[in-house]
């Protein structure tokens, strides 16, 4: 079970586990993380689950998708380490994964 | 708050408003009712990956079965309620047991249309509504089956999609001149017109039905009242739904195709919201009640009841939007063609990637549909919400990026 923190926009901290093979949208939407909205249910159509991967981490959560680009391009806060978090699946590898989210997702 | 809160209805927006009176950190109990056997999942998956057998009753959850006894909510599956007593503050259920409240969520959904005509409760003409319903029509679509589809709506176009994908043979029968008519542009409806054509769907259009027609007491074809008749082997009726307001008219709430409520998701009562499929809502964009079916709506107006009953903002209303997958096709709609003045397409239709832009008379944008078109549809959704006027020559010339055009 991968580890992740997540932090709300006002720095609250929730350590939840993950389960591998499901994507990190679910992490937090399983747990209770507040400010993921995912409102299309992960399927790449909403870009309402948007975070900010840690630096550190952001090679190991893998590419963007060319529509995960085009959805990311115009969310209102986006930054280089900007991901939608349905579309990185979570593995071992990503144990320890810390994420912060931006101020909203509409 | 000591009765607590009780949710009628454990679809998407039930469920959602649940977790969400616990993230706003709401401490009562909450009770949340159901009448389907499975706790809150989601259903747009119904008619693409879930008919498709892609994925499994785990996935299609919205949350894992065991959140909602982790967060101290009260999930009561199977429970169907059978009066409200607003003066009581209190709900009855089928099998006798009346639940307390101090505040009540109506979130009791949307039931399907029934097609009036001879034959339509034979064996084989099936609906597209709950899991379980999927799971007939999945059964029933061998490849080679024979699928009419009566309705060339969303569920059903994706319903097509899906049949094809498993090799069924699948005709779609229209009443009106066009596909979606009711929710779509007719440029929309010419391009998904070919798109099914393209994929192997005979479609047929002002294609009236009259009957089911039976073969040993089962359905066998679909008679049309100009006298056509196209065998199948299964059928699936998706001719639109109806919001399930009748408990709460009943109550004594005011009703008006669909429970009525502000802003705050709030009914005439003061105790008891309602939200998603069952409301008729306000949309401040356009000035208008709207019923609107669909998943961000019902997530939005669990948000503002969650926030209103936990004494939080409310969040600012956002403007309306959809989407639906059929084949490789992505169509994403964000707000509604209300007082279109003049549309413009912009992309390549031929390639089966565009959008298109409807604008009013002051050149204000009021809807974008993007096909296979993320950028249009992001970009759509914030120059709709602001209302932003466009120069329709600017809009139609692809080579000007949308973030120039947003700027």
């Amino acid at each position: 079970m991968p580890k992740i923190t997540f932090f709300e926009h006002d720095g609250t901290r929730h350590d939840v586990e993950a389960v591998a093979g499901q994507s990190l949208m679910r992490a937090a939407v399983d747990n209770g993380v507040p400010g993921i909205d995912a409102d299309c249910g992960g399927e790449c159509a909403c870009a309402t689950c948007h975070v900010y991967v840690d630096p550190a981490w952001f090679d190991k959560t893998g590419a963007r998708s060319d529509m995960e680009q085009s959805m990311l391009s115009f969310a209102a806060v986006t930054q280089d380490n900007s991901r939608l978090s349905c579309q990185i699946v979570v593995d071992d590898a990503l144990d320890g994964l810390v994420v912060r989210l931006p101020d909203g997702q509409h | 708050m000591d009765g607590g809160i009780v949710i009628v209805g454990a679809g998407h927006a039930g469920g959602s408003a649940a977790a969400l009176l616990r993230q706003n950190g709401y401490g009562g109990a909450i009770t949340l009712l159901g009448e389907e056997p499975l706790p809150p999942y989601q259903r747009p998956p119904l008619s693409k990956a879930w008919l498709k057998g892609e994925v499994g009753s785990d996935d299609l959850l919205l949350r894992p079965a065991a959140f909602y006894a982790d967060k101290q909510i009260d999930l009561r599956v199977s429970a169907r309620v059978t009066s409200i007593d607003p003066q009581a503050r209190s709900v009855m259920l089928a099998d006798g047991t009346a639940i307390g409240y101090d505040a009540l969520i109506l979130a009791t959904g949307s039931r399907l249309r029934k097609l009036a005509v001879p034959g339509a409760d034979l064996p084989g003409v099936l609906e597209l509504r709950t899991a379980a319903d999927g799971d007939r029509i999945r059964a029933a679509l061998r490849p080679g089956a024979r699928l009419a589809v009566v309705g060339g709506g969303y569920v059903g176009l994706e319903v097509a999609a899906s049949a094809r994908a498993l090799g069924a043979e699948v005709v779609v029968l229209e009443r009106e001149p066009r596909l979606l008519a009711r929710v779509a542009s007719v440029e929309l409806s010419t391009y998904f017109a070919q798109l099914h054509r393209a994929h192997g769907v005979q479609v047929e259009l002002g294609a009236d039905l009259a009957a089911f027609e039976a073969r040993d007491g089962r359905v066998a074809g679909a008679l049309l009242r100009d006298g056509r008749r196209f065998e199948c082997d299964v059928a699936v009726v998706g001719i639109g739904a109806l919001a399930n307001d009748t408990l709460a008219s009943a109550a004594g709430l005011a009703c008006q195709d669909g429970i009525v409520v502000d802003e705050n998701a709030r009914t005439s009562h003061e105790r008891i919201h309602a939200v998603g499929d069952c409301t008729r809502r306000p949309v401040p964009r356009y000035g208008r009640a709207l019923r609107l079916e669909s998943v961000p709506n019902a997530l939005e107006q669990a948000k503002q009841a969650a926030a209103y009953l936990c004494g939080k903002p409310v969040p600012k209303a956002e403007v309306p939007w959809f989407w639906s997958d059929q084949y490789d096709v992505r169509l994403q709609i964000v707000g509604m063609a209300f007082d279109v003045a003049r549309t413009v397409v912009r992309g390549d239709v031929a390639a089966g990637r565009f959008a298109v832009f409807h604008l009013a008379a002051d050149g204000a944008l009021q809807a974008v549909e993007a096909v296979n078109s993320p950028p249009e549809f992001v970009a759509g959704k914030m120059l709709v919400a602001a209302g932003k006027v466009i120069d329709p020559a600017r809009l139609a010339d692809a080579s000007i990026s949308m973030k120039e055009l947003a700027a």
